[in-house]
């Protein structure tokens, strides 16, 4: 038997969209978590639903419309190409963008939870010893928002680690620019070369389910109430 | 004047409003008291400046905080105020020390009065700072948090029912440590409660709201001999508190001599060194009145010489009436009408106040 051989671009690419998609959603999302948590504002019903349409829209939807927001007469890809010559459609820069609007409710709804769990006495309390917003919110909430953070960070790690549809229709399954792991077990499967596929997909289960263990085992130690 | 806290705000919810104002001492203890919803809380966030008053005027000493006229509204990390809450509020990721030091480090180097070595000492805070949180006890908590706030170096310390979440033990536990303070830093407190026993402790200054009102306010003294506070403060209350001084002890018979405006009260022994100032709370029923001097031997051993102030209008239960004395401190007497008639008392005249019990109020 052959020992089966490893591709390990996919998984290289994988880890790569993940980590930036995760990056800019935490940038992103501690601000609209902030505000999903505090506002009164009528439309916030509105935005909290927008967020969380990936959780039950067909990939396959969101792919499509991605493709056609991407695309060289896109809204968002139309103006990319001209500036840069080249479109966002099959492409790394229009994968991390798709997927940071597929995770976009992962790494939202464990912030807001956190930020509103905390309530408004931490904000309070700091500004009372002198601190500003910006200052109280770094030292005081975001700490006490740790379990939300981790959460946030995991999931949309993990989520975009193991997204297929949107992937599929936006990055066009192109070797070593946009094909990713999820897509590589596909092709394996295809081919059919399950020694591979085994070892990809044992690979990611072992590896999303190490890391959600993790993340519950230390979320249960971190102290979030105020005393 | 510039000791003064002047303020003056106008809030109207809904289901409630706050209408008061208010001149007080910037010193000692000043406590506001009243019922719950009487609108403590809302007065202290609108001097701490957490609460805009929409119509509002707020100067402490010579510093304007709040002034809606001008258009004036110091923000509340601006103002040198400090807050103790019913919760200790102590961030929870952060030791004891770093808690402390949260304001401290947020307080201009210049402005900086108070310093952590003498807060932990004052507090006794030394073999706490390395804990966190959630590892003191009720008492320990808040004592961290006054801590915290006096970190900051306010000009004025604001407490909202800081000890309402203790037991009888914590509690006093913690009110040496307020008392110590107010001496040693010489810091202005507003202490919100509806704990009489807190406020017999340590009052200066009494601010008595009800339903968004100021009722009265002035000098704990005249409050509790003032008859027409007798439904907020209950009758029970009503009497005298009288700042004394410890003169002597007499070993023999185990009393201790007070002095009281050039008179003597005298107490079973008190462990209080002479010299030392003790504060007693007199009931107005345990105060009878005479014309004249005793006759012969009593077993009456306190007996004040006052004059008679006012004479009020006979109480509810038609029997017995207040009278209001004059002792140098205003002392309030509750006597039968009967016996009223027969010594056919006048305003102006002297009589002889017989102390029947004396209450020593000592943490």
């Amino acid at each position: 038997m052959n020992f089966p051989v490893i591709d390990p671009q996919p998984i290289w690419i994988s880890l790569q969209l993940a980590g930036v998609t995760v990056l800019i959603l935490l940038t992103l999302a501690t601000p609209l978590a902030w505000w999903l948590a505090h506002t009164r504002c009528r439309f916030r019903v509105v935005v909290e639903a927008v967020v969380a349409l990936p959780l039950v829209l067909p990939p396959t939807v969101l792919g499509f419309y991605m493709l056609l927001l991407l695309g060289p007469h896109g809204w968002v890809g139309g103006p990319v190409q001209t500036l840069t010559g080249s479109s966002l459609a099959f492409s790394f820069t229009g994968l991390v963008f798709a997927s940071t609007l597929y995770s976009m409710p992962f790494v939202v709804q464990p912030l807001h939870g956190a930020f509103e769990s905390a309530g408004k006495i931490p904000m309070e309390t700091a500004q009372s010893l002198g601190a500003s917003r910006l200052d109280a919110f770094f030292s005081v909430i975001s700490p006490l928002a740790r379990r939300g953070y981790l959460t946030a960070t995991v999931l949309g790690f993990a989520h975009t680690l193991g997204e297929f549809g949107v992937v599929l229709m936006v990055g066009g399954n192109i070797p070593g620019k946009t094909k990713v792991i999820s897509i590589e077990i596909y092709d394996r499967v295809e081919v059919l070369e399950y020694a591979q596929a085994h070892i990809l997909s044992a690979g990611l289960l072992l590896f999303s389910f190490l890391i959600l263990v993790t993340v519950y085992s230390i979320n249960r130690r971190l102290p979030v109430q105020m005393v | 004047m510039t000791d003064l806290l002047q303020a003056k705000f106008r809030v109207h919810y809904p289901s409630f409003s706050l209408d008061a104002e208010m001149r007080l001492p910037t010193k000692g203890v000043t406590v506001v008291f009243g019922p719950s919803g009487a609108g403590k809380t809302t007065l202290l966030r609108c001097l701490s400046g957490l609460e805009k008053a929409p119509s509002g005027f707020m100067k402490f000493a010579d510093q304007v905080w709040q002034d809606d006229a001008r258009g004036i509204f110091i923000p509340p990390h601006k103002r040198k105020t400090a807050l103790v809450f019913q919760e200790s509020r102590l961030f929870p990721h952060l030791s004891v020390q770093e808690n402390l030091l949260y304001g401290y480090r947020r307080t201009a180097p210049l402005d900086r009065n108070l310093h952590l070595d003498e807060v932990v000492q004052v507090l006794g805070l030394a073999d706490l700072l390395k804990r966190y949180p959630h590892k003191l006890s009720g008492g320990e908590k808040q004592r961290a948090a006054i801590g915290r706030a006096l970190l900051t170096s306010p000009k004025l310390l604001l407490m909202d029912e800081p000890l309402a979440a203790l037991d009888r033990q914590r509690k006093a536990e913690i009110i040496p440590f307020i008392k110590s303070v107010e001496d040693k830093f010489a810091m202005p407190i507003i202490y919100v409660t509806h704990s009489m026993h807190e406020v017999l402790q340590l009052v200066n200054t009494m601010v008595i709201l009800q339903a968004g009102k100021v009722v009265r306010q002035g000098p704990a003294q005249e409050i509790f001999s003032d008859v027409r506070l007798k439904e907020v403060l209950g009758d029970e209350q009503l009497g005298a508190v009288l700042e004394t001084s410890v003169a002597e002890h007499d070993e023999e018979f185990a009393l201790t001599r007070l002095d009281f405006m050039g008179q003597t009260l005298i107490v079973p022994k008190q462990n209080v060194a002479v010299g030392k100032t003790l504060r007693v709370h007199i009931h107005s029923k345990d105060v009878s009145l005479a014309t004249a001097p005793p006759a012969g031997v009593t077993s009456v051993l306190n007996i004040l010489r006052a004059k008679v102030k006012t004479i009020g209008a006979p109480d509810r239960d038609g029997f017995s009436v207040d009278i209001e004395l004059d002792a140098g401190r205003p002392i309030l007497a509750t006597v039968t009408r009967k016996s009223l008639a027969n010594l056919k008392l006048k305003p102006g005249q002297p009589v002889f106040a017989h102390i029947k019990a004396i209450k020593m109020i000592r943490s």
